[in-house]
């Protein structure tokens, strides 16, 4: 039965490739299917020139069929001559594939196919053939990834590939790549002075191969050289060893940074709403946190009835995060706090409350499980800037959305008029209701916009960690102290201080380890606090107290 | 017009008659538990006993809040430190009364020492074997934190919503700092598998009931103090805090020095609370560090009645009792009852339970008074007996 | 800490006794305060003499409340010289320690401690030991309530004495706040807008009172009733924009033309 399957799916994957490769080439190069005839007659001394015929055929199959050869993976068929790729199955039968993509066959038993044989002779020249068909392919992440390969593994034949290709080269990278490669060669094998200009061509690169060699190259001196040239080697190495660590250090505190305000973002999403209801309302909402788990939930269910919109979901989800926490804001608002005005002790218990019941309720709704929320294919992957650093999309992404989020915020405030009614009531709120401004209806609109806000960090967040019903409660304590240091009313204030705990939380990780980080970062925050009450940037004036 | 004749004849009246209560309705519990059989109608079983006992931690531990929440406006939500740290030094002591008798027989490590492979015990679980040291402890590290926490935010005149999210983030920093396993405070799994105390087995029957019985007396001294602190001038001075703190600046009056200190009386009272508990359900762990049971304890005290001393006792009572059967019922429907009570009681009932009892003693007099045939009471006389109550 | 001249540091719990030989036992010097820019106090000097009235005028904003809460150790000035006689730096007390010293306050918006009745406010405010053991263990003396009494009755709340402090109408408020003030026996009393909400028959003996209380203490009155300022004003300094405009008496300000310019000209048109 089994074996029925793995038939029918070689069959099948045959029958792939050779849909795929038909429209753009020819899909019986005569030249190749004829070479490839002579494989089992030819004896292993003319096996060499009858290879390198081979890789001349410009075929989609010559690279595959090389490096079959070069495995052991392939045989003829006893009876008939026709060469194979054969792959041990179960029960001592070999499952056979057509090198050259055309016909299907039955798996066979081992004395039924014999092996096309190959020395390591003969294996090297397939190497450096292959090498040299990667090298010369047109497509250059191939030709990229080839230098790469060649940088792990060196051998000769590349080395020697390379030299011939590098004056044709025509891509920056692979150029880039490929002159490396040949100056690592210098450094091992070359003299004295070719040596010394191969480091000195060499100090700026950041390629880990190249630290390697300078560290293997440094050890393999002697402790306590005594000629000249060995002195002036080892000192040029050393130099150029520390140049590169410093540099790698520089980039370590680089991406720290990166880490840091990536983390800092996040806070600062989770906190803004915060900055509105509390610092601007100056309502006490312990219930932001769960605002947030509603908006990550929602990204959760938007996912759920859109499973073909993966790629759109969070498109989709930002706004509708936005309206169902705005929503059950503007709820908790009207049927709550309203009642409570004026007693912000009150509020917190009540609004403690809510929370309780909020998540009481996702866990009874979505069970108390955490939920996997799928990430789009843009938001992964990385931007690779150089070989040691490169900067992740997702997080790119969340540090550009929240820097969005907060100028927009800050735009609403400052220019329009919901804005100035806002500031007007959290000022004076008799003489904003004198001005005939609806008090009511503006506290509404804030509170839906703050918890609003906390549904859309809540989408965010869903693509950093699990969705769950405590989703929310690990991030109320952090945006209360970021609001509260960075100065409460003050929006730049909360991003000021978002992003410098977001760094110091980073940079103190690595040192202390992640729990101990954010103790220490919690009771710091806790002691500044007592020593300045109003936060990095106070509010001053008769009506501050 | 002396400050005696001032006060109300009525609030002695009421210290006595909880003390009294409380103190019968112990008797009575150790009464029928020892006397009636097993199956009998008036028999109370030992899972009662301890269950009870509990809520007197709890009660204890409600009165603490009250004090610095209900009488100084200090709204503590990180009350659940004070009453774990004390719960603590007690699970040390109970830890090293183990002694040979753990699983790895180790006869000077407690066990989760031998399992992270430590060789010695770390500095501060010196002395931990001895009772004096325990009892020492109990006040002192609640008391500690509190002073230092106290003296540092009440300085800076850190107050309201404020001071009780920073109460929140050293509770709950506290909590991820007793997680880890090198604090030497046994880690996830806290302090458990305790077998004696003061020789007593943990596991008899009678032990639990004499817990409960300690644990009664514990809070009738408890609410004496309170009870003196609360009717001292010192009560009125931080009545006078809570309500305009300034203002209390401007008479010459330390507000800070007031609040750290009654600060620190309440962290003790919690840590006594917490060390009381540990015995009676057999282990402590971080976990009582978490913000929700800091805040569970602020709804007792807003159900039973904030601003009076009583008026915590009962709230606790009815709401663990609540929580019991709630959860031996549908567990799932508790977190909703609980989130609830929150709203309800601040947006209905901001006195509490205490607070609806004048009013309802009120109309049962006017009520009564009618029947008999007298005048009711006129708006005056009215107004003066709330004022007592 | 206080520091007296001779370096030697005086505790604030001590009895502070101003050094007044020059008469003058309030100096406000150079004093300036500013919000975000904005100058509440610009340069202000004041000196208050020893058991005199004296009446602040000046427009809303002229600064007359940061002034007080200046002395009062509220607000710390951005730089100026407070200070309490000649030898007391009311810049180096806090608000406690400058109310024990000796300097009393009552505030623009009456404030009372709501929950305690007129009887515990003015307890609270009794002159005396405000440390922690004496107030959880101290009884009152035979003499303090004699004393309790006296001012009860001086500001007319006896029968109100066991009330809320809460119920008082706005009127009774003011008065249990001089109340508390008289209790408090301060050198000098700041007294911000007294009869605000006051019928015309109590504003009278406001007046009285203010008026007897000089001498033995100095007094300080913030009030923008005119009329209520003519009656009992000796001296009447005049601020605008956070600085004296003028000084001297009631007859001599209001035919001062400057005055008459930037604020009773604003309030005649």
């Amino acid at each position: 039965m089994l074996r029925f399957f793995s038939v029918l799916f070689s069959c099948l994957l045959c029958w792939q490739a050779l849909a795929e490769t038909a429209p753009s080439t020819p899909n019986t190069d005569p030249s190749l299917a004829k070479l490839v005839k002579q494989l089992p007659k030819t004896k292993l001394q003319k096996m060499a020139p009858l290879v390198e015929k081979i890789s001349q055929t410009n075929h989609p199959k010559t690279r595959d069929l090389l490096q079959y050869l070069m495995d052991g993976e392939l045989y003829y068929i006893k009876s008939g001559r026709a060469v194979v790729r054969a792959q041990a199955g179960d029960n001592g039968q070999y499952l056979l594939t057509d090198v050259l993509g055309e016909k299907t066959y039955e798996p066979l038993a081992k004395s039924k196919i014999s092996k096309v044989k190959t020395n390591n002779r003969l294996r090297g020249t397939i190497r450096s053939l292959i090498a040299q068909i990667e090298l010369t392919s047109p497509d250059k992440v191939v030709r990229l990834e080839a230098v790469k390969q060649l940088l792990d593994n060196p051998n000769d034949e590349g080395f020697a590939s390379i030299e011939t290709l590098v004056s044709t080269e025509q891509d920056k990278d692979v150029l880039n790549l490929m002159r490396i490669t040949l100056q690592l060669r210098q450094l091992e094998i070359g003299d004295h002075s070719q040596k010394m200009a191969a480091i000195e061509s060499l100090k700026d690169s950041l390629e880990p191969e190249v630290k390697n060699t300078f560290v293997s190259q440094l050890n393999a001196l002697p402790e306590k050289p005594q000629d000249a040239d060995t002195k002036a080697l080892k000192a040029r190495l050393q130099k150029a060893i520390q140049n590169v660590q410093d540099k790698r250090d520089v980039y370590a505190v680089v991406e720290n940074i990166f880490f840091g305000l990536s983390l800092g973002s996040v806070l600062l999403l989770a906190a803004i709403g915060l900055a509105i209801t509390f610092g601007v309302m100056g309502v006490i909402n312990m219930a932001h946190g769960e605002m947030i788990m509603l908006g990550a939930y929602t990204t959760y269910v938007v996912q759920l009835v859109f499973p073909h919109l993966i790629e759109y979901s969070l498109l989709i989800a930002v706004p509708a995060a936005f309206l169902v926490s705005g929503t059950v804001g503007i709820i908790i608002e009207r049927c709550v706090i309203r009642f409570l005005k004026g007693r912000p002790l009150e509020t917190l218990l009540a609004t403690f409350g809510i929370s309780l019941i909020l998540q009481q309720l996702v866990r009874t709704v979505f069970s108390p499980l955490n939920r996997q929320v799928a990430a789009p294919e843009w938001m992964s992957g990385s931007w690779q800037i150089n070989p040691i650093f490169s900067l992740t999309f997702n997080r790119l992404y969340i540090i550009l959305f929240s820097l969005m989020v907060f100028f927009a915020l800050l735009m609403i405030l400052k220019k329009s008029s919901l804005g100035l009614h806002v500031r007007a009531v959290s000022q004076n709120r008799d003489m904003a209701r004198a001005l005939s401004i609806k008090s009511d209806w503006v506290d509404a609109i804030t509170f839906g916009l703050g918890s609003g806000i906390a549904g859309v960090a809540g989408v965010v967040l869903s693509q950093l960690t699990n969705v769950g019903p405590n989703l929310g409660q690990a991030y109320i304590i952090d945006s209360f102290l970021v609001v509260v240091f960075g100065g409460v009313g003050n929006l730049w204030g909360t991003l000021v201080a978002a992003m410098s705990l977001g760094s110091i939380n980073k940079f103190l990780e690595p040192i202390t380890g992640s729990v101990l980080a954010n103790i220490i970062v919690l009771v710091g925050l806790v002691l500044f606090i007592q020593k300045r009450p109003k936060g990095l940037f106070p509010q001053k004036g008769r009506a501050a107290d | 017009m002396t400050s005696s004749t001032a006060k109300p004849m009525s609030k002695f009246s009421n210290l006595h008659i909880v003390i009294g209560l409380l103190l019968l309705s112990t008797v009575y519990v150790t009464i029928c538990n020892l006397m009636f059989a097993e199956g009998s109608a008036m028999h109370v079983s030992d899972y009662t006993v301890s269950l009870f006992g509990k809520y007197l931690c709890y009660a204890l531990l409600a009165l603490a809040v009250d004090l610095v929440w209900g009488y100084c406006g200090i709204l503590s939500l990180g009350h659940g430190a004070f009453f774990t740290l004390g719960g603590y030094a007690m699970g040390m002591y109970l830890m090293r009364q183990i002694g040979d008798r753990g699983v790895y027989g180790n006869p000077d490590l407690p066990d989760f020492m031998v399992f992270l492979n430590w060789t010695e015990m770390p500095w501060y679980w010196g002395g931990s074997d001895s009772i004096l040291w325990m009892v020492v402890m109990v006040f002192v590290g609640p008391g500690l934190l509190a002073y230092v926490f106290g003296s540092l935010a009440f300085r800076s005149r850190v107050s309201g919503v404020y001071l009780s999210i920073m109460t929140q983030a050293v509770t709950y920093a506290l909590m991820l700092a007793f997680f880890r396993n090198e604090m030497g405070f046994g880690g996830n799994n806290g302090l458990t598998d305790f077998k004696e105390i003061l020789g007593f087995s943990l596991q008899e029957p009678h032990t639990k009931l004499g817990l409960f019985v300690a644990t009664a007396v514990a809070l009738c001294i408890g609410y004496v103090v309170c009870h003196f602190i609360v009717n001292s001038k010192m009560g009125r001075v931080v009545t006078a805090i809570r309500d305009a703190e300034s203002r209390v600046r401007f008479v010459g009056y330390k507000p800070e020095s007031y609040k750290v200190w009654i600060y620190v009386v309440s962290a003790m009272l919690a840590g006594v609370a917490g060390a009381l508990y540990v015995p009676q359900v057999g282990i402590i762990n971080p976990g009582e560090f978490s913000p929700l049971n800091s805040i569970e304890m602020v709804i007792w005290v807003a159900v039973g009645g904030r601003n009076s001393l009583y008026g915590a006792l009962i709230g606790a009572i009815v709401v663990s009792y609540a929580k019991t059967r709630f959860t031996a019922i549908m567990p799932e429907a508790w977190l909703f009852a609980l989130g609830g009570l929150f709203v309800l009681v601040t947006l209905l009932l901001p006195k509490g339970i205490a607070g609806l009892l004048p009013s309802i003693i009120e109309k049962v007099k006017a009520l009564t008074a009618t029947l008999i045939g007298n005048k009711p009471p006129t708006a005056t006389e009215k107004q003066a007996s709330e004022v007592k109550s | 800490m206080i520091v007296d001249k001779s370096g030697s540091p005086l505790s604030a719990t001590e009895n502070i006794s101003p050094d007044t030989r020059h008469g003058v036992i309030l100096y406000v010097e150079d004093v300036s305060v500013s919000f975000d820019g904005f100058k509440a106090l610009n340069d202000l000097n004041l000196y208050i003499n020893d058991g005199e009235l004296r009446c602040l005028i000046g427009a809303n904003g002229a600064g007359k409340t940061t002034l007080m809460d200046v002395i009062t150790g509220k607000i710390r000035p951005d730089k100026g010289k407070v200070s309490f006689g000649q030898q007391v730096d009311l810049l180096q007390l806090d608000e406690s320690e400058i109310a024990l010293a000796g300097i009393g306050r009552k505030f623009q918006k009456p404030t009372v401690f709501e929950h305690l009745s007129v009887y515990e406010n003015i307890e609270l405010s009794l002159t005396g030991d405000k440390g922690i053991w004496a107030s959880l263990f101290g009884k009152l003396t035979g003499e303090q309530q004699d004393r309790i009494a006296e001012i009860l009755y001086t500001i007319d709340l006896i029968k109100e004495c066991h009330y809320p402090a809460g119920r008082l109408s706005h009127g009774q408020k003011q008065w249990l706040e001089i109340g508390m003030l008289l209790a408090a026996n301060p050198r000098v009393l700041l007294v911000d807008e007294p009869v605000a909400g006051m019928t015309g028959q109590e504003t009278e003996r406001t007046a009285e009172l203010l008026t007897s209380l000089a001498g033995k203490h100095s007094v300080v009155v913030v009030e923008h009733d005119m009329a209520f300022v003519r009656s009992i004003a000796k001296k009447v300094t005049v601020l605008h924009q956070g600085s004296v405009l003028a000084e001297g008496t009631m007859s001599e300000i209001q035919s001062n033309p400057e005055v008459i310019q930037v604020y009773l000209g604003e309030e005649q048109g």
